[in-house]
Order: C-alpha cells, then structure tokens, then sequence
C-alpha cells in the first residue's frame, strides 16, 4: 500500500469536465422562479474523467479487502465474495427496473423474492420473510416492532420490556430503544453462557421476549436454550434470533427448531455479499407461522430491500444447494477450533471448550509489563497484526472481557492462510514478552501510523470545506 | 494514585461536590478522569433543567466510551461550565477546578448520603 | 453434484486440522448442541448449480421481465449512470473491504466517505453529513427521531402531505413504535401550506417538522416563513430533497433548514428494483452531536501525515448502546462511493445541464400531452423540474402504455397520473409516447 494523500477537491480546475451529455433538443422550459432557485455557488470538484479514475485507483490502493487477505474478524463473517454474484447483479435486465412497476411487469424479480423465501425458510426453519431491511440491525429493528404487533394484536398493552444478554452486540439495544422497548439485562455465566437462573425472576407480563443469538457472541452455543424458550415462552413471550452467528449453523442446526419465533439473517455476512467498506447490507426478517400476519404493517424501507444484495445471496445459495450447505457450517467450525487450539498457550483463552465459528481471547499471557513501561494491550496486538499484512480480529468485544479478541476464520481460508495467521500472532506474543514497545508504536509497515483520534473528536472537521 | 481533594463530598459514581451556600459545585474526580482516559466532550445539561439525586444528567466522552454523569443532589441548575464545549480536556487536566454544573439543592440533606475525602480514598482502593 | 470452488479444504487439510483439536470427526465439533436439535436428512433446497448453470437460470429470469423506457419517478429516477462508475465501485480493494475501524489500512474507504460527506454539504449547504444510511425514507425516519432527541419533552413531529407516501409510510412505521405522535400538514394548490402548517404549530408540541424540497407532484416548493414560524416554536426544520435537484434548487440551508435528508439514488445509482440506494442527512454544527450514523474525520497520525478516521463514536450503538440516537451500524458505504464518483464527474456544470435537459424534457412531454386534448392540468401555474402529474381524462392509459413499451402514467393516491423525464429520454421516445397516447 502507497500513501496517496490528494482528495478530489484538489484535482479540481475552473472549466474541467468529466462528464458526457447529450445535446439538449427541446424547447427551453421556464427557468425556476428566482424566489425557488438555488443562490449559493455549486463547489463541487471540476475534474477530467482520466484524473478520476486514477484518483480514485490511487486510493483503493491504500485499502485492505477480503480480496488482498485474511481479516479473523469476529461476528463479521468475512468471507470470500463470489465474482459470480456481481455478473448477476449487474445485468440489466434487474438493473433497469423501476421499483413501481407492477409484479405483472416484472415476473422474474418477483420470482427471486419467492424463491429466497423458500430457500431462507428451509435453512433456517422459519416459515415466512420479509425482505424489506437494508441491515442485520434494521432487521433487528423489523424484527422488534413484529414482535410488538404481535401482542398488540393479541390486545396485550403491557409487554413494554425485552430481555437481552448482558453478552450482546451493541445493536441490540439499540433496536430495542428504537423500537420502544425497555432493555432489561440477564447476566452470563462465568462460562460465558445466559445465566439461567438469573433469568427466571426477570420473566413476567411484562416481557415482550429475548433478543438473543445462539451461538452467543462468545461463539459458544447456549445448550440451555431449550428450556430457556421454554421459559420465555412460558411467560407468553417471542423468541429473537439475532441472525448474525449463523454461519456455524448452516446446514446442521435451524433457529426454528430450537424455539425462535422470529430471527434476522444479515445477507452481508452469512451469506457472501461483499462488505462495500460498510454497506449495502441486508436483513431478512424471518418469521414462524403465526407470526406471518403481522408483517404486511411494518413498513421499514422505500421499495423491496436491497434487490441488488438479494440477487448477490440467492446466487450463492443456489451455487451451494443442498449439497454444500452442511460443509459451510462445519469448516467454520473447524478453522476456529483449530486456530484456538494453536494459540491457546500464548493467548488468555476465558473459556474452554468446543466454540463454534469464533471465540475470544482475553489478550495476551504475558504481556511484558515491566519498570514503567506498559504491558502489550490487545489494541497494540491488533496494530503490529497490520503490519504483517492480515486485519485484525475484533477487539474490545464482547465487553465482558477487558482485553477481548475475537477470531472467525469463516470456511473460505486455506490452512496455509490459517497457519500463516497462527504464525504470525505467535511472532507477535513472543516480541510483546521481549519489548513490548515494538507494539505500542505498531503499525509501522502501513501507509499511515496511528492517528490522532482525540484530537479528531476534540476538534471535529468533517468536511473538505472546513480545511480552506 | 488519585488526587483527592479534602472538604469535598464524594458520590460512589465519583462525582465531587463543593458546597457554596444553597449551591452544589459538581465536578468528577481525579480518579474518574484518569478512568476515561482523553476526554473528547462533555455532555451537559442546560441551565434551568431539574436535576435529580441518583439520576443521569449527563455525560464523559472518549474516543471509544461514553461515561454517565450521575447527579450526587437534585435541584435546579444554575450555570454550565461552557468552557468544556470547546475544552473538554480542562476535566483531564485539572479535574478538581474544571467544575461542570452548579445546582440549586431542594434538598441539602441528601449531601449527608456522600462520602467526604477519607471514605472516598477508601473506596477507590487506594 | 456441482463442484463449490470456494472451500479450499482438502479431506488431508481436514484430518490435520481435527488431529490438531483432538477430535475424531466433524459432528465431534457439535458435541455441545442438543442432539434433537441437529438436522437430520437433506434440507429442502435444490441441488447446487454449476457457475454456467446459475448464469443460464438468472438469464431466463432476466428475460422474464418487461423492458420498458421509464418514465415514472416517484422517488427512484432513471438519471444517466456514467461507464467510469461501476468500473471503479467494482475494484475488490473497495468493494471486499470492511467498515474502516482499522484506519491504518482503510484510507481509501475513509478518503471517499470524506469526500462524499463535503459532497453532501455543498449540495445541501448544511454544515455536517454523516456517512450515509439505507435510503430516503429511513433517513427521514431518522431525522425525526433526532428532532424528539433536540427537542426536550415534545412528542410530535409534523409532516407534509406532499411527502412522497413510501416516505410517509415509513416515518409513520418508526413513529408508531418509538412512541412519537405525527402530526400531517394538509397541502394547498399542490404543496405544503403554511398557514396549515402554523395552525399544527399552534398546539405547542412541535419538535420538528419534514418538509420535501420537490414534492410527489414534482412542485418545487416554497417554503418561505417555514423556518421563521418553526424556530419561534423552538422546533427543527427537516428538508427531505432529492439531491440532484439541489443543484438548481433554493438548497435547506436557504431555506433555514435545520437538517436535510433524502435519497442519493437520482446521483447515478441505477433503479435496481429498488435498492442498494443511499440515505444521506445533513445537519446544522450545532445538531451535530445528535446525529446519527457513521462519521468520518481529518486528523494526522504519528508523522504529521494527514489521515482520516471514523470519528465522533461515542454516539453511535457500539458505546451507547440503548441511549444512543440511532441503532444503525452498517450504511450504504459503497453506494456513497458512487455518489462521490458521480458527483466529481459532474460537478457544477454536469449537475446543470442533467437538471436542464430533465426538466426541460419534462416540460415538453407535459405541452404536448396537453396538446392530445386528453388530460387536465392540475397545477397549471407551479413551477416543477422533471416530474409532473396531470388528469387523465379516459382510462387504462398505463397499460395502454406498457404495450407500446413505456413504463409511464403511474397512478398516484389523488387519482392523478404522474411523469417524469429525465437526460436519459430522447426527445425520440417522448414523440413516441405522445403517439401512443394519441391512438388510445
């Protein structure tokens, strides 16, 4: 990677012009009214179409992908994104479809919706989805408010409360809040699963349902979980399926079948849409039967979803069939025991015991604190991580674990890829037991070195405008 | 170790208050600032906003966490330190003069339910 | 059955690896699920498809689908898309990369989403913009939960009829759950009225209030007194645009706008029965802190370099969780990215002429439907850029339409039937589309 520092605005010359319209054939319209019509200088960079592509080459070359290599990434699912799905994407006979147009019109996309209905059901052992959500926590989102309708259909005003792990991804309750629900805590286990009798006295009338994920955000799965539907159940209470985890899952365990009443699948993750720097997701909301009724009222996105990341998932699906599917869930599970295994004795492992696609470290053995310099933290393993050319785990994450780092390998890497990861962060554990500052000043072999992050939130500036 | 100033009240979410008449000073401690690490704002109230013991009224912010600032008396807020809009790192680097929020007490007796300097140095574990 | 090229195991990979853990087999690793719960026999899907076989299936469903020159808006616009596009948002260093917490290796992402939010401001002449959500209507969702964070114990939030209805549907859906009662301003003569709007205002309860720039009929509003009467209630003025328009267009900021929302996807994105598009708001310096959504910033690193990382975190879900504004995590990055592109080949002048050649397409559709003696013109005297709406004075016309291959008269809730041209018409097509009119 090169450091390439321009930013458009820079390119820009009075006069230039990228861009390529027809000549104008028609009558002149009246102009807007002067009242209505814009007064401010239009600032927007003048700049050649051969200075833009190789502006915009330079800096995807300062960018890591999936594509130049490994990022273990917990709970992101970074898998490598078929170049067959873009083909489908792109062609233009999906592409040029207004989102009005009447089914009739459009059969073909209309038949993808119903298809990926029923290969998204039978995956996952729920009945029905909507296909509206753009993002896992937009889902999360649809999700709740179905839950909501639910008991207000069943004429139910007093389930104003949802419970979720102490465990859980940020979104989570942040769904909730947005979906007006009062976020209740159950506390984990030291073994980092739902603390069942913890949970038992926060059941009531009150209780919308459980928003959680199995496997856990820990990458363990909560072998208690059928008698926790029960007891949500019990209490008249749904079941939230956090759909983010499903990767172990796939082809050998549905949500459906272990009591989930309503779960969300994140397209972007599980099933191989390329991350685009952030975005396009999306977020299927799937539900059990009785719940079907309630989603034709909850209206969360302008049109159909994201068609063009739905196109993308369903020709993965189709590439993996019944035949492939099973082998998705369980070298998943594979990499990730493995690279446990090989790293357990340089790294803190809090819990012992088969995980599922990812697990957590608590940062490292030794740390090589020592006199007044500090030991090695797990943001510093992340940084020296860079400069051996992979991306770093998640870190800080789950919060209950201070120095935590996770690791998914997902089942598209190599056991070279695999090794060469164990390798290095074994490279990495033995330099902080020596010197811990090698870390501390890490990365060192990246086109930038660390930034000044408070000062970016002290002193904001957000927009080219504001450096002139 | 910590700064801890004596003849100030100490809240168990290490707030500090001075009192100065009917009025309670509330800043956070040497401790809690060394916690949060650089802070990049302050959330505060505005003036004339109720106040309740107990409860939020505000915030610490870093770069990666967000701190609640609990409120050690209710009453009535009487001035916002508006240099920490634009200097939030005042509160690092001097965390006993860079107060946040004055109040009006309705009820100076819950300063009885503080801890003064010896207990607060106690219960920080220091 | 197909061969899945993506697993690069092989059963020698397979074995070391579980020696390694020290288990036997594969279901040795789901040795903690239940046993009732592990799925037995073939699950109901069909056999998985060769690369050629999945390029064949999707190509006879491509063919399914009409194909017809649009020329229907209503929120999602069949603008020009320039080749330079796709090619760049297609590089893998882009496209294959995640969100960009790990600054060091992710200036290319962080770069353009600076760009696309300097962008946004220009277009909007607010002063922040984050970067971007999942579309339009959500964004305005959005704005008005912010308008409940700004305004300090109001419930209600007030939105014009004129809004497009996916916009006012979906704002309603966020309203309904989060506990915010909506308040709608009745139009007049074709957009929102401001003395409706003063009466709703009266009642004292107002956090904020959505307005649209461009309107469902296509009426370019006017919005003077909306801010002054808004503010003096000490409410928000939410903007929702269509940001091409914005070119040519008194921007929020003239208006006095507080934020400003709306879709992306009229800056080149193509109509892809609806999505990926792109949500964007602006906001005022001071609203700054409760906006939601991801954030970049400038900064430097160690060396004096000049950097960019995600900035401002402390608002979003990952640090506040149930108190933060917004439960949004990931955007429509890539879709900003080709609204950066977009707009740095237009720039200025390119954002014109599309406004021009649109509109002035549009006019010249509308005289000569007029012309034909079959419709009624609504709003005869409000100025509008590409889109407009008439009465059709028969039937079927949308249908008549469609045979002669043209996706246009689209039916809207008052009864009218809508139009919308833009650069990518010919003056062509449109003669043709008379014509088709005229035989009915």
């Amino acid at each position: 990677m090169k450091y390439y520092d321009k930013l458009v605005f820079e390119l820009s010359q009075e006069g230039r012009t990228g861009f390529s319209l027809p000549v104008n054939k028609y009558p002149a319209a009246p102009e807007v009214p002067a009242a209505l019509r814009r007064e401010s200088a239009l600032n927007l960079p003048q700049v050649s179409e051969p200075d833009v592509v190789r502006h915009y080459t330079n800096l995807s070359q300062m960018n890591f992908g999936v594509d130049t290599g490994f990022y273990p990434l917990g709970s992101c699912t970074m898998k490598y994104n078929p170049k067959i799905n873009e083909e489908i994407a792109a062609m233009p006979g999906f592409g040029g479809l207004h989102p009005l147009m009447e089914d009739s019109l459009v059969p073909g996309a209309r038949k993808v919706y119903e298809e990926m209905n029923k290969a998204l059901a039978a995956i996952t052992g729920m009945h029905a989805f909507t296909f509206d959500p753009c993002a896992g926590a937009h889902g999360e989102l649809t999700g709740l408010m179905i839950m909501r309708q639910y008991h207000l259909n069943r004429g139910d005003l007093a389930r104003t409360k949802v419970i979720v792990p102490d465990s859980a991804h940020g979104t989570n309750p942040a769904s909730a809040a947005v979906a007006g629900l009062e976020v209740v805590e159950v506390k984990s286990l030291e073994n980092g699963r739902i603390d069942v009798e913890a949970l038992k006295p926060l059941l009531g009338p009150d209780i919308a349902g459980i928003m959680m994920t199995n496997p856990n955000t820990l990458g363990l799965f909560e072998t208690q979980i059928e008698e926790i539907a029960a007891l949500v159940h019990g209490v008249g209470g749904l079941l939230y399926y956090d759909g983010a985890n499903m990767n172990p899952l796939m082809g050998v365990v549905r949500p459906g079948d272990m009591g989930f009443d309503i779960m969300h699948l994140n397209l972007h993750k599980t099933f191989s849409t390329p991350h685009g720097g952030g975005g396009p997701g999306s977020g299927p909301v799937g539900v059990a039967k009785h719940l079907e009724g309630c989603i034709p009222a909850i209206k969360v996105s302008g049109f159909h979803g994201n068609f063009g990341v739905i196109l993308r998932a369903y020709a993965y699906i189709l590439s993996l069939g019944k035949d492939h599917l099973q082998k998705v869930g369980q070298f998943s599970v594979l990499g990730a025991n493995y690279i446990k295994e090989c790293l357990k004795d340089k790294y803190k492992l809090p819990i012992e015991g088969v995980c599922k696609h990812e697990f957590v470290f608590d940062g490292l053995i030794n740390d090589g604190a020592h006199d007044d310099v500090p030991g090695a933290t797990t943001l510093d393993v992340a940084k020296r991580l860079l400069d051996y050319g992979f991306h770093a785990p998640t870190i800080y994450f789950p919060l209950l674990f201070h120095q935590a780092l996770m690791i998914e390998p997902t089942e598209t890497e190599s056991k070279e890829t695999l090794d060469a990861f164990i390798e290095v962060m074994r490279k990495i554990a033995d330099e902080a037991a020596q010197d811990p500052m090698i870390l501390h000043d890490a990365p060192h072999n990246t086109p930038i070195s660390r930034p000044d992050e408070t000062t970016a939130a002290r002193n904001p500036i957000l927009k080219f405008q504001d450096t002139l | 170790m910590s700064k801890i100033m004596e003849g100030l009240k100490y809240s168990e979410s290490h707030e500090w208050v001075k009192v100065e008449g009917d009025v309670a000073v509330v800043g956070v401690s040497d401790f809690a600032q060394k916690e949060m690490g650089d802070i990049t704002y302050v959330d505060m109230p505005e003036v004339d906003d109720e106040v309740t013991a107990g409860e939020e009224f505000g915030a610490l912010e870093s770069v990666k966490a967000s701190s609640e600032l609990i409120a050690p008396v209710s009453g009535t807020v009487v001035e916002v330190n508006s240099e920490l809009e634009d200097t939030p790192e005042k509160v690092n680097e001097d965390a006993y003069g860079a107060w946040i929020i004055k109040v009006k007490m309705s009820d100076p007796a819950e300063l009885d339910a503080l801890m003064d300097a010896v207990a607060y140095k106690a219960a920080i574990g220091e | 059955m197909a061969q899945l090229p993506y697993l690069p195991q092989t059963e020698a990979d397979v074995q070391a690896m579980l020696a390694r853990i020290g288990v036997n087999k594969l279901e040795d690793l789901y040795s903690d699920v239940p046993a009732q719960f592990l799925h037995k026999g073939a699950y109901a899907l069909p056999d998985a498809l060769s690369e050629q076989e999945i390029r064949d299936y999707f190509a006879s469903l491509e063919a399914m689908n009409a194909r017809l020159k649009v020329f229907v808006g209503q929120g999602a616009y069949d603008h020009y898309t320039p080749s330079v596009i796709p090619y760049l948002c297609s590089r893998s260093e882009f496209l294959t990369a995640y969100t960009p917490y790990q600054c060091e290796i992710s200036q290319g992402t962080l770069r353009y989403i600076f760009e696309y939010q300097s962008m946004m401001c220009e277009l909007t002449g607010l002063d922040v913009s984050n970067a971007s959500m999942y579309d339009g209507p959500t964004a305005a969702a959005e704005a008005m939960k912010m308008a409940i964070a700004c305004a300090r114990k109001k419930t209600r939030v007030l939105l014009s009829a004129t809004l497009l209805p996916n916009v006012i549907a979906v704002v309603k859906t966020y309203a309904k759950f989060h506990g915010v009662e909506i308040g709608m301003i009745e139009a007049d003569g074709g957009q929102t009225s401001l003395s409706a709007l003063q009466a709703e205002l009266a009642k004292d309860d107002v956090a904020g209030v959505i307005v649209p720039s461009v309107n469902r009929y296509g009426i370019v509003e006017d919005h003077s007194g909306f801010a002054d009467a808004i503010h003096a209630e000490k409410g928000i003025l939410v903007e929702y645009c269509d940001p091409s328009a914005l070119a040519v267009v008194k921007t929020p900021a003239e208006w006095g706008a507080d934020v400003a929302v709306g879709d992306g996807q009229p800056l080149g994105l193509p109509l892809c029965y609806g999505g990926p598009y792109v949500g964007f708001m602006t906001v005022k310096k001071e609203h700054m802190r409760k906006m939601p959504g991801r954030i970049v910033g400038q900064t430097t690193d160690k060396e004096g370099r000049r950097v960019f990382v995600l900035t401002l975190q402390a608002r979003e879900q990952h640090i506040k969780r149930e108190k933060a504004t917004s439960n949004i995590c990931s955007n429509e990055s890539l879709m900003a990215l080709w609204v950066t592109v977009y707009l740095s080949l237009m720039g200025p002048e390119g954002m014109k002429q599309v406004n021009k050649l649109s509109a002035d397409g549009a006019h010249y559709l509308k005289a000569e439907l007029l012309k034909t003696g079959q419709f009624e013109d609504v709003f005869p005297d409000k100025p509008f850029l590409k889109e407009f709406v008439l009465k059709y004075k028969g039937t079927g016309l949308k249908e008549r339409l469609e045979k002669a291959g043209f996706f246009a008269a689209l039916d809207t809730e008052e009864g009218y039937v809508s139009f919308c041209v833009t650069e990518k018409r010919t003056k062509e097509e449109i003669d043709r589309l008379v014509a088709a009119v005229k035989e009915g």
